[in-house]
């Protein structure tokens, strides 16, 4: 077998669907049925995961570190927010992707601030955005309503079908269908030939360029393409919980993004999903413990984090899954192993 | 004119005390390539030993002083061997990822001990008020913090510049393989930096609860400003950090008085484009690690 179709062959066999990826989002739609009183920490849960995935295809698969992806966030969610509310786009999916594009237009304007300098200016710049943002929100009150935030947004039914219900149950389904869009979207990107581009990229940009990668295009792209994300998520939290305040834009919230993504592990896709679920049954269970001080036990689960080891945790949990695919299937492990990070 | 001088003067304090505040993460960020974004609690631990010392206690102020410092160094030691030592070589999403734990565990630790609400430290009489100078209104307080300020600025140039320690600890950062074959203990001489810079942000963290205020925010809230000192003024020499801290506080007191509806809007923008237009700062070296 020549070299370029053995890379083919091997390219098309890892983006294959799995059985266990069907198996997930089965399990995902099914936790609708399961538990019909928790839309709403569901729906919160299904937004995470999909802002967490916008950060897995920087940080990820392009090895940016990001300390201000609040800052698109917030874009979508002012930008769903002022449209719902002036009635300018009243159809939620419409509004969504307008305002998915704006995060999507600020996001290509500040790339090329962030692909320059190492990664210690990386993330002063993109820590500086986010904040300047929040500045911005801040000072435009009459806009954006200042610290009160947007009040009295009303959402249209989503395709003039489907009306918001208080349980959230409209709104779960909706943010899953979209989650599970942009997931196919995100997935079929990876494993394109640009997505292998860009892991070449992290690993080494100098190489990348050697071998004929535009390295600053690339980057440029899939940040504009991570913002649209972020983006949409803002908005969808626009629009199931018909709220959009200053901290949409808080430090905290990219910090916790971070989090998530860690806890899910990067570079596959799933671990922003997971790690979505996990955070926010963790952030259940200490506000339960504490309630005012949840941010001390979520702060200790990082230390632990970093200091195990992300690597060595991650084989840990994904020891037992493994053991059971391997009886299974005869030998090849296949649970999607997450890549080691950028440095 | 005289609010021009005011102002100047101001700026000027809150530029040193800044200083202090932020130097020990110079050495840490610019000179260990080490991403601290935890500086500001040990700051906010010497600013609360002070306050409870001087509140609770009934310390005189300046005796509470140089126990904040000794608070927050001690802490300092024992962190740096405990947790971050064994971090100096992993990746900057790590680091980022670890102190942002022990911000989040530190601002949540200090609420549930000290109380979410700002506090304030008991002065003495003779640091209130103000002295007429030339018809320009001098807080003592101020006029205090840059006289501090300004010895501490000059002792740590001589000991950087001057004494064996210095020149070991400038060798242990420009190669520590080289220093270590030499017979420098480097971790050592790090530790002890750390500490020590721990400490001066102690210190600084016990002068600034007057000025900048002191709750459990404070390392979320000032974070930004020790990093763009640092990222800003470079790490070469002590001499970048603290012109950049000047700059700083100048640029961020007038803006407060001249133009107050913009805010931190100012700040931010200038980082960006200094950042920009010289990635390892104004006074950098043009190659660093």
């Amino acid at each position: 077998m020549t070299a370029p179709a053995d890379v083919g062959y091997h390219a098309r066999r890892h983006a294959r669907w799995h059985w266990s990826e069907i198996a997930f989002w089965i399990l995902a739609l099914s936790c609708a049925l399961l538990f019909p009183s928790r839309f709403l920490i569901m729906t919160d849960i299904v937004r995470l995961a999909l802002f967490a995935l916008s950060l897995d295809l920087i940080l990820g698969y392009a090895g940016i570190v990001s300390l201000g992806h609040a800052a698109f966030f917030g874009i979508g969610a002012y930008g769903a927010g002022l449209l719902a509310l002036h009635g300018i786009i009243t159809e939620p999916v419409l509004a969504l992707l307008v305002a998915g594009l704006a995060a999507a237009a600020i996001g290509f304007l500040t790339s090329f601030l962030v692909i320059r300098g190492v990664d210690l200016t990386r993330l002063m710049v993109t820590l500086g955005i986010a904040l300047l943002l929040e500045a911005l929100a801040e000072r435009f009150s009459d806009i954006t309503g200042g610290t009160d935030g947007l009040q009295g947004i009303e959402m249209q039914p989503i395709l003039g079908l489907f009306a918001f219900d208080m349980f959230g149950k409209v709104g779960f389904f909706y943010s899953l269908a979209v989650l599970f869009v942009l997931f196919l979207l995100a997935r079929r990107i990876v494993h394109s030939p640009f997505g292998l581009s860009l892991r070449a990229i992290k690993n080494n940009p100098l190489r990348a360029a050697a071998i004929g990668v535009p390295v600053n295009r690339r980057l440029i792209a899939i940040y504009t393409l991570a913002a649209f994300y972020a983006g949409i998520a803002g908005a969808l939290f626009t629009q199931t919980t018909a709220l959009a305040s200053l901290d949409v834009f808080a430090f905290e919230r990219s910090a916790d993004l971070m989090l998530v993504l860690v806890i899910g592990g990067t570079g596959y896709l799933y671990g922003g999903l997971i790690g979505a679920v996990v955070f926010k049954m963790l952030q259940e269970f200490f506000s339960s413990l504490t309630p005012q001080y949840w941010q001390f036990w979520i702060g200790l689960v990082l230390v632990v984090i970093v200091l195990v080891g992300r690597e060595r945790l991650h084989r840990w949990a994904l020891w037992l899954p493994n053991l059971v695919v391997r009886q299974l299937s005869g030998g090849k492990a296949a649970i999607a192993i997450p890549e080691s990070d950028a440095s | 004119m005289t609010a021009l001088f005011t102002i100047l003067f101001d700026g000027v304090a809150y530029g040193m005390l800044l200083f202090v505040l932020a130097c020990g993460l110079a050495v840490t960020l610019g000179l260990m390539n080490f991403v601290n974004l935890a500086h500001g609690a040990f700051a906010m631990a010497g600013g609360y030993v002070c306050a409870v010392l001087v509140n609770q206690s009934g310390w005189p102020f300046f005796a509470a002083l140089p126990l904040a410092f000794v608070a927050s160094a001690l802490i300092g030691v024992v962190l740096e061997r405990a947790l971050y030592r064994h971090l100096y070589t992993r990746s900057h999403l790590d680091q980022v990822l670890f102190s942002i734990g022990l911000v989040f565990m530190s601002v949540a630790a200090v609420d549930y001990i000290m109380g979410s609400s700002r506090i304030f430290i008991k002065l003495p009489a003779a640091l209130e008020g103000q002295i007429d100078f030339f018809g320009v209104g001098i807080g003592r307080y101020r006029l205090m913090i840059i006289v501090i300020c300004g010895l501490l600025t000059a002792a740590l140039q001589l000991v950087l510049a001057r004494t064996r320690f210095g020149s070991r600890l400038r060798a242990a950062v420009d190669d520590p393989r080289a220093a270590s074959g030499l017979g420098i203990n480097v971790p050592q001489v790090f530790a002890f930096t750390f500490a020590f810079g721990c400490g001066l942000a102690g210190l600084g963290g016990a002068l600034s609860a007057e000025i900048l205020g002191l709750d459990p925010y404070f390392p979320l809230k000032f974070m930004i400003y020790f990093l763009i000192v640092v990222t800003v003024g470079g790490s070469s020499s002590i001499t970048g950090p603290f012109l950049a801290s000047l700059l700083l506080g100048i640029g961020d007191v007038a803006g407060k008085y001249y133009v107050p509806k913009v805010g931190p809007f100012v700040i931010y923008t200038i980082m960006i484009v200094i950042l920009i237009w010289r990635p390892n700062g104004l006074f950098g070296r043009t190659a660093t690690r």
